[in-house]
């Protein structure tokens, strides 16, 4: 099997930010109902936790994501989310559930640098409110990246995650360049 | 007409609070070198060399000078920069001095001091408010070419910028619990006190320096001169973890629930491309203070558009920020207290003052006292009648305030300082919802705080602080905005029961009553109020007003359409009022009644730039690219957008035309093998218990009956009735299916799923996921494409007995994983091909080695359309339009007749559905073989009701077929497959008609036998 | 810029990240209905000044739908509600009642 390729293709690139290819991540969707014991448990038995609305539990790579009231995101291992959507598909059987690897459908940016200095190139392209205090790291925000779809969270109080379509990428990757350009720094938060 | 030498204007030995003298700059105007110095404005600056004149009004191209020294500047409009960095209707007033700078005025030819369409001015007589509407109305064939041409060369203000912009924009989007709007003293008062009650606070000012009026008119705040107090509570504002501060940022629009936007501009001051020049801010504010300051207005007397008449306020900023003398003798012309400042400031600074004329009767308050003392002449009771000088002011003809007009003074004079008055600038608390009450006594409207703008929970939004309520005090500014900023923290929960600092305490000198004065003298005749101008820029005079009143408009906001009155650039911050006024009175009806025209964002001028943002260039749109894109790139794709993707419309191989490329690509497609990227098709996985029932709804056909493995071809109807979308649906397992969309359709028909399951079926049990982009689909297609897909050691059977036409099935390909399903856009014997999107483009390389040997030929989106309308299939956006349902279409096989309901069946059963006369999809044949211009009308026998020639169908797709020699066509035409053989003629524009025979809409294999094989 | 909280994630929703459905509470008529009713459904839609029931997407979010209830005049939002309902909740309705004195749902007399 050739090996898969991400969008970004390993880009880093520096504005007063460093942009990121956060490489292959391993995504799986789970709709479901969140509050049914039943999924709760085999999702744990598939070794995840259920996170908290608009919250993520874990990290890229090991944790799940709060997507909507009926909608997870499993994140795992590239080459592992074959497997998981197996043991989960099989897990959730007898329930009205849909399990989908799609690890291949996003393209996935780390930016970081200065804690405020993120939070501000994600202000001049989101509509969000960034302030510390209403996205604390854990915290996930989906919302509009300039014109198209995009997800965030802090990883830890200088490195934040986004997440936005595979075909986008190109275009997410050159705004973020545009708005980290040195010199544009607001110095707001 | 040429200005004389002698120089009027000029820069003051000392002074100038702005200014840094050690710091000179070059700057031209019109070409001119000049010189100021750091912290001038472009006005200072040209006024510190004598440039009293400055532009051309719009209308009658009279001499302008500078008459502000703000926003509100309705005169020094100049064109600023050149090329990339040329902008028009820049205000000198509030654009900071730069080395460099190059400044040109506007609206003259062929130059400022000689303009011929200062000959309007002459017939201004004959140019009366209306005249456009009244004059040009006849004879109508003059329009076009006489008046609509003329008006066009003598219209608009400035010339626009022939280069693209050389600079950058941003956006910036914040949430802040207070917004404070402006950074004069009741600004940072209000600021300071919201932050103390624990609210995040955002400060801004327009200006590149923070106290606004206070320093210049001497007040004193808790025992400190203004800017000493401003210095250091500015301080310990910064030292604050809650509170963030700009200048040059100025409020420009207030929208609903807390939506504000600030214009900040970066770099106009020093002008910089790799940064960017505007920032657009985005505030969400919980509250919203207005400490926006007040505005002067000027006094209507006969020629006081001259350059050199000037408000008061804005001789003594050019005096104490720039050590600009306006004049050297300048007369008073006031109706209140405030402009005895200006006298005393000039007299200050070495400068005459001749007179003060005040239109009151008496004239014995504090500062009247003081400019006494300091041995200047108040002449109570007096106004102006007229202002002798061409180009600027040369004597003042002085009156009684009370009589019509009788000359009783002339005084040489270069200035005239206006007072009529201070007006709060209330222009943002109007913008959503806010409203204002006439205050008698000072005579001008101002927020009304029991009407305030609310936010999303019914309640104030914004509070007014300082001299935006009307407050003209120090002292009582002080206290309303300290209150306003305590409130505004405590209306967001912060702070209650915590004890408040103390309010600053101001002082400053108590006025006396201002009168007011809307017309000087009170009895001017016809002839003197046709020289009262009240809006510089569009040149709207007294008189104009009166006649529109006369004319029989009463509203003020058909007066402001009709006359023009505060439509420039301005937006009448000076004129409003005293045009309201003026109204007032020939209606004999109360200002506050007459009321005021709708304040609109923006407040002050904002750049396309800012607007647009990051969105320019390469930005403009999001584009969005296929797993594959780069090799399409790299192999003369000749791209086509589709919806926001890039999809190849053909590949051209050196020296080959684009129509060459598509012919090439369909026949090596008919006769061997082509590739197609379809990895745009929309992929949408609907699973659950309900889904076969929910799919029902959504298809035309019958999906419940597919069988696993198994493909339908299916329509998707709007509630309308009409033809939305369509594609292959495959059914995965039991309770599982793909439903494939159009490229374009893919986010619109999954959010239609999702908007019937959640708000319609919501009982339903079925999920819906979007994967789209999960996977890279490609199509193989051509008699050799099972050839190429059995080179690359396929793990399934592919043969035509275990995976026939319309079936899909699992597997491998090249060692990828891939899921095949046989389905055919083209005609052709076809697979396609869904593989994970990160292994897509090895997936295509792997598919085009493989295909090598047997000519496999890459094919664009056009080559797909031409095989697509060989083989007679609809494509969605062509054959509809959002008015044909399936049944124009001939596409009845595919509408059940065995379900009781499904979206669009009830509109379908509409009689005008039923209609035989509807237009249906057949062939079209060209008799000579020419390809059908795309839309093309085949026009009828007779008129319709509007006497246009009636019609009988139109052409709806349209191409040179390859595989035929000659052109095809769709086209949807009156009982069309009831007349197979007839001839239709099709109009073409400026040519002759193309006459075509109505055929069958399947020109290549009309039965299937190649792509079944 | 309207500021709606969704009331499925609890996000304070920028306008530009939502998109907006129309009147709310509307019955479906499909086959067998009456011209009239079927002209009703399809076409016609209320248009108050005031108080007013509307359906809106948190597409740039969740991608939930939920119900809005708000005045098209003084753009007073008196509370979001799932849309998963025919008729506003009762604590919708008191929300409104409080802040309107005499207003009253259509099906209430």
């Amino acid at each position: 099997m050739p090996e898969s390729v991400t969008p970004l293709d390993g880009a880093t690139c520096s504005g007063f930010v460093t942009i990121k290819d956060a490489g292959l991540a391993g995504m799986i969707l789970l709709r479901a109902d969140l509050g049914d014991t039943d999924v709760v448990s085999a999702l744990q038995g598939a070794g995840f936790d259920l996170p908290d609305p608009a919250e993520l539990v874990g990290e890229l790579g090991n944790g799940a994501l709060w997507m909507s009231p009926d909608e997870l995101m499993i994140l795992c291992a590239h080459d592992e989310a074959e497997a998981i959507v197996a043991t989960l598909a099989e897990a959730l059987s007898e329930l009205h559930v849909l399990v989908a690897n799609v690890s291949d459908a996003r393209a996935v940016f780390r930016l970081s640098g200065n804690g405020s200095a993120v939070r501000e190139v994600l202000a001049k392209l989101s509509p969000a409110d960034l302030r510390q205090a209403a996205l604390p790291p854990g915290r996930v925000r989906r919302t509009r990246l300039a014109q198209v779809p995009a997800a965030f969270w802090f990883a830890s109080d200088d490195e934040a995650v986004l997440i936005c379509f595979r075909s986008v990428a190109g275009y997410v990757l050159e705004l973020l360049l545009k708005v980290a350009t040195p010199g544009s720094e607001v110095g707001h938060f | 007409m040429a200005l004389e030498g002698r120089i009027v204007s000029r820069r003051l030995p000392k002074g100038g609070r702005l200014i840094d003298r050690s710091r000179p700059l070059g700057f031209s105007f019109n070409g001119k070198e000049m010189r100021g110095y750091a912290g001038d404005t472009l006005a200072s600056a040209l006024l510190a060399k004598g440039q009293v004149l400055v532009g051309r009004s719009f209308k009658y191209h009279r001499p302008r000078g500078v008459v502000t020294s703000g926003s509100e500047e309705p005169n020094a409009l100049v064109g600023l920069g050149r090329d990339g960095s040329f902008e028009p209707n820049v205000r000198a007033t509030t654009t900071e001095l730069f080395e460099g700078l190059e400044a040109r005025s506007q609206n003259h030819w062929p130059s400022l001091e000689y303009d011929v369409g200062a000959i309007s001015s002459m017939l201004s007589r004959f140019l009366p408010s209306g005249f456009y509407y009244k004059t040009f109305l006849w004879p109508r064939a003059f329009w076009k070419h006489v008046y609509e041409p003329a008006i066009r060369l003598s219209a608009g203000l400035g010339r626009p910028p022939r280069r693209r912009d050389a600079d950058h924009y941003e956006h910036f989007n914040v949430t802040v619990d207070v917004l404070v709007i402006g950074g004069g003293i009741s600004g940072i008062s209000a600021a300071s006190a919201a932050a103390e009650t624990g609210a995040d606070v955002l400060l801004v000012e327009q200006a590149s320096t923070w106290g606004g009026r206070a320093p210049i008119d001497g007040v004193r705040i808790d025992g400190l001169g203004a800017e000493e107090w401003t210095g250091s509570t500015l301080k310990s504002l910064q030292s604050l973890p809650n509170v963030r501060m700009r200048t040059r940022t100025s409020g420009v629009g207030i929208h609903d629930h807390g939506y504000v936007l600030l214009h900040e501009r970066l770099t106009d001051h020093a002008p910089d491309h790799s940064v960017p020049r505007h920032r657009l801010w985005k505030v969400r504010a919980g509250q919203i203070v207005a400490a926006t300051g007040a505005i002067e207005r000027p006094l209507s007397f006969p020629g006081n558009d001259r350059p050199g008449c000037m408000l008061a306020s804005a001789v003594r900023d050019y005096v104490v920020n720039y050590g600009v003398a306006p004049g050297e003798r300048t007369v008073i012309v006031t109706n209140n207290d405030d402009a005895y400042r200006t006298a005393l400031t000039l007299r200050e600074a070495g400068l005459g003052v001749p007179a003060i004329l005040d239109a009151r009767q008496e004239a014995t308050g504090p500062l009247a006292t003081a400019a006494r003392d300091a041995g200047l002449t108040v002449r109570p009771g007096c106004g102006i009648v007229d202002i002798v000088g061409r180009d600027r002011v040369e004597r003042v003809q002085v009156c009684s305030q009370d009589g019509d007009g009788e000359v009783i003074d002339e005084i040489h004079a270069d200035c005239v300082a206006m007072s009529g008055g201070w007006s709060p600038a209330a222009h943002l608390w109007c913008h959503a919802g806010g409203k204002l009450s006439w205050n008698d006594e000072a005579a001008h409207f101002a927020p009304d705080p029991a009407r305030p703008p609310t936010g999303a929970d019914g309640v104030a939004m914004m509070q007014a602080a300082g001299s935006a309520t009307g407050a003209m005090h120090a002292g009582a500014v002080l206290e309303s905005a300290h209150a306003a900023g305590v409130a505004a923290g405590q209306a967001l929960g912060n702070g209650r029961g915590r004890k408040h600092g103390r309010v600053p305490e101001g002082e400053d000198e108590a006025h006396h009553p201002m009168e007011p004065v809307w017309l000087v003298p009170a009895r001017a005749p016809y002839a003197k109020r046709a020289k009262s101008w009240l809006d510089f820029q569009n040149d709207v005079k007294v008189s104009d007003i009166e006649l529109a009143a006369r004319e029989g408009y009463e509203s003020v906001e058909h007066v402001k359409r009709y006359t023009t009155l505060g439509m420039a650039t301005d937006q009448g911050k000076l004129s409003n009022i005293n045009g309201l006024a003026i109204l007032s009175r020939e209606l004999g009806v109360p200002i506050e009644e007459v009321g005021t025209t709708t304040f609109r964002p923006p407040y002050v001028p904002v750049t396309m730039g800012a607007i647009a943002g990051e969105a320019r260039g390469e930005l403009f749109q999001p584009v969005r690219k296929t797993p594959i894109h780069e090799w399409h790139d790299a192999n003369g794709a000749h791209w086509e957008p589709v919806g926001h993707w890039r999809r190849p419309y053909a590949y051209t191989r050196h020296g080959e035309s684009v129509h060459d490329a598509v012919a090439r690509e369909v026949l090596a497609t008919r006769s061997g093998v082509g590739l197609l990227d379809a990895s745009t098709l929309g992929k949408l996985v609907v699973k659950g218990p309900d889904a076969a029932r929910f799919l029902d709804m959504l298809y035309t056909n019958m999906m419940s009956t597919l069988k696993p493995g198994k493909c339908r071809y299916g329509l998707m109807c709007s509630e309308n009735g009409f033809l939305i979308d369509d594609g292959v649906v495959a059914r995965l397992d039991d309770d599982t299916w793909l439903c494939h969309t159009t490229s374009g359709g893919a986010d619109r028909i999954h959010a239609s799923m999702e908007e019937w399951l959640q708000t319609e079926w919501w009982d339903w049990k079925a999920y819906v996921a979007n994967v789209t982009e999960q996977f890279a689909q490609i199509g193989v297609a051509g008699p050799r494409a099972r050839d190429v897909l059995n080179e690359l050691g396929p793990s399934m059977d592919l043969g035509k007995e275990a995976l026939p036409f319309m079936a899909w099935t699992d597997g491998a390909l090249g060692n990828i994983p891939v899921r095949v399903f046989r389905i055919s856009f083209s005609g052709e014997l076809s697979f396609e091909i869904a593989a994970p999107a990160g292994q897509g483009r090895a997936l295509w390389d792997r598919l085009f080695e493989a295909g090598k040997s047997f000519g496999i030929t890459p094919y664009g989106t056009e080559a797909l359309h031409v095989m697509r309308a060989e083989k007679g299939f609809i494509m969605i956006g062509d054959e509809t339009d959002g008015t044909v349902i399936p049944q124009d279409l001939g596409l009845h096989w595919a509408i059940s007749k065995g379900k009781d309901d499904f979206l669009g069946k009830r509109a379908q059963e509409r009689e005008h559905m039923a209609d035989p006369l509807r237009w249906r999809l057949v062939g079209l044949e060209t008799l000579d073989g020419s390809v059908l211009p795309d839309g093309a009308y085949a026009a009828d026998e007779g008129v319709n009701a509007n006497g246009q020639r009636r019609t009988q169908g139109r052409v709806t797709s349209t191409y040179h077929s390859p595989t035929l020699g000659r052109g095809i066509a769709m086209g949807l035409v009156e009982r069309g497959p009831d007349r197979m053989g007839e001839i239709l003629e099709f109009s073409v524009i400026d040519g002759e008609p193309i006459r075509a025979r109505i055929v069958s809409p399947v020109f290549h294999d009309p039965e299937g036998e190649k792509q079944n094989a | 810029m309207l500021i709606l909280t969704c009331p499925y994630c609890g996000v304070r929703c920028d306008e530009t990240e939502l998109a907006p459905g129309g009147e709310a509470h509307l019955k479906r008529f499909g086959p067998g209905s009456s011209d009239e009713e079927f002209e009703d459904y399809l076409f016609m839609r209320a248009n108050p000044n005031g108080v007013h029931f509307e359906r809106w997407r948190h597409v740039y979010g969740c991608g939930k739908w939920f119900h809005a209830a708000r005045n098209t005049v003084t753009l007073e939002v008196y509370g979001t509600y799932s849309a998963q309902v025919h008729a506003p909740p009762q604590e919708i309705r008191d929300a409104v009642s409080n802040r309107v004195p005499g207003w009253h749902w259509k099906d209430e007399s």
